[in-house]
């Protein structure tokens, strides 16, 4: 299978107190387990079971995924920025693989 | 017995139809019945009111793979009072769960969207559970052209 590539897009600037929106994306099969393979055997289930973002350490938003969610998973959430630092967005994958991708911001 | 030919065909008929039944029909069911034990172990028994949360979804999805959805609930937001966790379900999918959500009081707004699949058409459901221990609860119906569960 392709690798995963994340892609996040995180304003570079805000004002302190800002809510700002971020969005992210990861491609991603997200076998759902409910499909049939040509040889009639369930494909087995293999998803981005969770997706949490952090920022300076502190958490700000964690999703638990379950098959429904589409292939390539797509989030768009908010954050209230209280200072400048840096966001880490993480995946974890079925198969215990783990996809990271960081982002800076700063706060005027 | 022997069996004329149109006989044999009725029979067949019949059987198709029950196994049918038996195959489509009864794990939707019990797929609904999931749902509501979902939202009962969420809420641990409390009625959620409604308002306050609004789920978004197109009316009609013309493809089942990817739906786009969305909730916004009207929450302040603050470390003493938010929203913690939301969970949204599509009842009649081979399996209800779609995603939890779980807010901080850094998220500054409760709201977030994203993509999933449907089997067919039904009501979605999103259930909010705030720092206070209060439950939200919104349902929008969606209707699917083709469903998005494979198989």
């Amino acid at each position: 299978m392709a690798k995963s590539k994340p892609r996040v897009k995180v304003p570079k600037k805000a004002k302190a107190g800002e809510v700002i929106t971020i969005k992210t994306l990861i491609s991603h099969t997200m076998e759902s387990g409910q499909r049939k393979g040509k040889d009639g055997k369930p494909i087995p289930r293999k998803i981005i079971n969770t997706f949490t973002c952090e920022f300076n350490g502190q958490k700000v938003f964690e999703t638990n995924l379950e098959p429904a969610i589409s292939a390539n998973p797509y989030f768009e959430f908010n954050m209230k920025v209280p200072e400048s630092g840096t966001f880490v967005f993480t995946w974890v994958d079925d198969d215990g693989s783990v996809y990271t991708k960081e982002e800076e911001i700063s706060v005027e | 017995m022997e069996l004329t030919r149109r006989e044999a065909l009725l029979v067949a008929a019949g059987g198709a139809v029950a196994v049918m039944a038996g195959a489509i029909g009864l794990p939707a069911f019990a797929a609904e019945g999931e749902a509501q034990k979902l939202i009962d172990e969420f809420t641990g028994g409390a009625t959620p009111e409604s308002g306050k949360i609004s789920l978004s979804a197109p009316e009609i999805a013309e493809n089942g793979n990817t739906v786009p959805v969305g909730f916004e609930i009207d929450s302040p937001m603050t470390a003493d009072d938010h929203i913690e966790t939301v969970m949204l379900l599509a009842p009649a999918n081979p399996r209800p769960g779609v995603a939890t959500f779980h807010f901080t009081a850094l998220s500054g707004k409760a709201a977030a969207s994203t993509r999933m699949r449907l089997a067919k058409t039904q009501d979605l459901v999103a259930v909010a559970k705030t720092s206070k221990g209060a439950f939200y609860m919104d349902t929008k119906p969606v209707k699917v052209t083709i469903g998005g569960c494979g198989g």
